[in-house]
C-alpha cells in the first residue's frame, strides 16, 4: 500500500502553489486520493533537476492508475479469490442495499450490490455506492478483514 | 437459476449462462463450484474395457461380468450419486450378496452415525444462520472445502435471530492444528493445537466447563472459551476430518463433551462432508441398515470395520467403485492393493481410479445433465433438475442396467 510520505519525499517540496493547493504535503493527499494528477505539478515535469523524482513518482503511482485498481483504489486479486462471498455478505452497503439476497447470505438480487461473485471470483460493481467513495468517504475494511486469502486490498 | 453439486452445500442461488456447449458466464458459484460447471466438457470418462473403447451396452454387460464372476465384491464411492441410485446401489449390494462402503468409513462415518442414530443433537443450515450465535469449526477448514459455508450460513449472513450478522451476533471459534484460512477470519478465536491432541484439548474444555483450571498453557484463553460457550444461546459444531482422522475410532470423550454442552445450553452438531451427496448415502444405508458404512450383505446383514475400504481391501476379489477416486485419496499401500483388484469404474469424469480400472461406464453429471435428489450436509432433501441436455446414461439407469445383468 503506498503512503502520502513516499508520495510527498518525490514531489518538489517548494510548496509553490502551481496545482492549486498550499502544499506539497495536500498535493501528495491529493494524488493518493486520485483527485489531482502528477501532471498538475508543473515543475515536475519541467524542470531538468526532478526528472528522477518524476521517474520515481510514476512508478510509484502505477498501480493506483491502472486499470484494475477501481475508483476507490479496490485492487482485487483474482488468483487468489476463492469467490466464497464472504465480503459479498459482510459489505455493510450490500447489506442496507439487498436485504432479501446479500444481507441473508445469497446471491445479490436487488441489483445494487457493490460487490457480487461472477465466474467464481469477487467483482466490484456499482463502486459509487462504496463507502470509501467520495467526498464524505469513510475508511471501512469489512470486505479486506473478511477476507480469508488476501485477494482483496486497496491502495 | 441452477444447482451447484460441486459440494455438500447444494447451493441453490446459482445463475449460469450457458451457450453452445460452453459456461459463458456465472453468478454466485464460488470457485470450486465454477470449476465444477466448467468441467462439464473436460476429461470426460469413455466406456472402455481393457483399454480399449466400446459401446455403453458392452461396457455394462462387461462390468456386470466382472461383478458377477467374484465372491467377494466391495461397492465403493456413492458420494457423488443421487439418491435414486445410491439406493440401486443397496439393492444390487443385496442381490450380490456383497459388502458396501463409502469414504465415510476412514473419515467421519461415526460421528454421522451418531447423529443419524440421534446421539448427538443436530440442526439445519437454515437454522444455523437464523439462530446460532457460536460456531465450532473443529478440525475444519470449510474457507477451503465448502467455500460458501461461513457466508451462507454459519458466521457472515443476517438472520432471523441475529440481525448483526458476525459484527456483533455470531462467535466463530476454530480448533485446528495448523492456522487455516477460516482460523484467519477468527482471529482470537482459534486455537492451534498439536497434531492428535483434540482429545487433549477437549479433556482441558470438559475441566473448564466443570469449573475447574484446566491444564493448558493459555489458561485465560481457555476461561474465556468456557463462559463464552455457556453463554451461547445456540452453540454448532461443524466437525471436519482433522477431528474424524484425530479421535481414531473412539467418540466418547467428543460425546461426553457434547453431552455436558448440551447439559449448560443447546449444542448441535453438523458434519462437514465433502462429497455432495454423502449425507444421502449414509442415510440411505442407515435407513436399510442401521449402519452408515461398511455393510456386508453376505450373511444377512454384517457391519464392523472389517467391511470398511481399507481392510476389506485384502479380502475381496472385484471392486466397484462409483463417482469416487479412492486411488487418489487412499495411503499409497492400499492404492496399491486397489489397483491389483479387477476393478469396475462409474463416473462422469476420468481421473487417477477409472485410469487403473478394468471397465470404466461413464454416466451423467447429477445436477448438470440429470435431475434427481440429494441430502445436504446438514440432512436437508434437496432436489434439483438437469439443467443441459446429455446422452450420457444417468447413474441410476447404469446401476439399474447391472443389476438386471448380474
Amino acid at each position: 500500500m503506498v503512503s502520502v510520505m513516499e508520495i510527498y519525499q518525490l514531489l518538489p517540496k517548494t510548496n509553490c502553489k502551481k496545482c492549486g493547493l498550499p502544499t506539497c504535503m495536500a498535493f501528495a493527499v491529493g494524488l493518493l486520493g486520485r483527485e489531482k494528477t502528477i501532471e498538475d505539478c508543473t515543475p515536475l515535469l519541467e524542470e531538468a533537476k526532478y526528472e528522477k523524482k518524476l521517474e520515481g513518482l510514476r512508478e510509484l503511482l502505477a498501480p493506483i492508475l491502472s486499470a484494475d485498481a477501481t475508483e476507490t483504489g479496490m485492487i482485487i486479486h483474482d488468483e487468489k479469490c476463492y469467490g466464497c462471498g464472504n465480503c459479498v455478505v459482510a459489505c455493510p452497503v450490500n447489506v442496507a442495499n439487498d436485504p432479501k439476497g446479500t444481507a441473508i447470505g445469497r446471491g445479490p438480487v436487488s441489483g445494487k450490490a457493490i460487490l457480487m461473485v461472477e465466474d467464481g471470483v469477487v467483482k466490484c460493481v456499482n463502486v459509487d455506492e462504496c463507502r470509501r467513495f467520495g467526498p464524505n468517504k469513510v475508511l471501512c475494511s469489512a470486505c479486506i478483514v473478511t477476507c480469508p486469502s488476501k485477494a482483496i486490498e486497496f491502495i | 437459476m441452477a444447482f451447484c453439486t460441486g459440494c455438500s452445500l447444494l447451493c441453490d442461488d446459482i445463475e449460469v449462462d450457458f451457450q453452445g456447449g460452453k459456461i459463458k458466464k456465472t453468478m454466485n458459484l464460488c470457485r470450486k463450484g465454477h470449476a465444477h460447471y466448467d468441467s462439464l466438457g473436460v476429461d470426460r470418462l469413455a466406456p472402455a474395457v481393457d483399454g480399449s473403447s466400446v459401446g455403453i451396452d458392452e461396457a455394462v454387460s462387461a462390468a456386470a461380468e466382472v461383478l458377477a464372476g467374484a465372491e467377494n465384491v466391495l461397492l465403493f464411492g456413492w458420494g457423488n450419486s443421487t439418491l435414486a441410485a445410491q439406493g440401486a446401489g443397496v439393492k444390487l449390494a443385496k442381490k450380490l450378496g456383497c459388502v458396501i462402503d463409502d469414504p465415510s468409513s476412514y473419515s467421519q462415518g461415526l460421528i454421522t452415525e451418531k447423529i443419524l442414530a440421534g446421539d448427538f443433537p443436530t440442526c439445519t443450515f437454515d437454522d444455523v444462520r437464523n439462530f446460532a450465535d457460536v460456531s465450532i469449526y473443529w478440525g475444519d477448514d470449510p474457507s477451503s472445502s465448502h467455500p460458501r459455508h461461513m457466508s451462507r450460513f454459519s458466521y457472515f449472513p443476517r438472520g432471523e435471530k441475529r440481525q448483526r450478522g458476525y459484527e456483533e451476533d455470531r462467535e466463530a471459534i476454530v480448533i485446528d492444528v495448523r492456522k487455516s484460512p477460516t482460523a484467519q477470519i477468527a482471529a482470537d478465536g482459534f486455537f492451534k493445537i498439536l497434531p492428535g491432541g483434540d482429545g487433549e484439548f477437549m479433556e482441558a474444555l470438559m475441566a473448564t466447563l466443570g469449573g475447574k483450571i484446566p491444564k493448558v498453557e493459555d489458561k485465560k484463553k481457555m476461561l474465556n472459551l468456557g463462559t463464552k460457550l455457556r453463554k451461547a444461546k445456540f452453540g454448532v459444531i461443524f466437525t471436519g476430518p482433522g477431528l474424524a482422522h484425530s479421535l481414531g475410532g473412539d467418540l466418547a470423550g467428543f460425546a461426553s463433551l457434547v453431552g455436558r454442552l448440551n447439559e449448560l445450553t443447546r449444542f448441535s452438531v453438523i458434519p462437514s462432508l465433502s462429497d455432495y451427496n454423502s449425507r444421502g448415502f449414509n442415510q440411505t444405508l442407515f435407513d436399510k441398515t442401521g449402519h452408515v458404512n461398511g455393510v456386508s450383505f453376505k450373511n444377512g446383514v454384517d457391519h464392523g470395520p472389517e467391511f470398511g475400504i481399507a481392510k476389506y481391501l485384502d479380502a475381496c476379489d472385484a471392486v466397484m467403485v462409483v463417482g469416487s477416486d479412492p486411488a487418489a485419496v487412499l495411503p499409497g499401500t492400499l492404492a496399491k492393493k486397489l489397483a491389483k483388484v479387477p476393478m469396475v469404474a462409474v463416473n462422469s469424469f476420468k481421473n487417477l481410479t477409472t485410469d487403473i480400472a478394468k471397465v470404466t461406464v461413464p454416466t451423467a453429471v447429477a445436477g448438470l445433465e440429470v435431475g434427481g435428489s440429494a441430502l445436504r450436509a446438514d440432512g436437508l432433501r434437496v432436489e434439483f433438475d438437469a439443467f443441459v441436455e446429455s446422452d450420457y446414461l444417468p447413474d441410476v439407469e447404469v446401476v439399474e442396467r447391472m443389476m438386471e445383468a448380474v
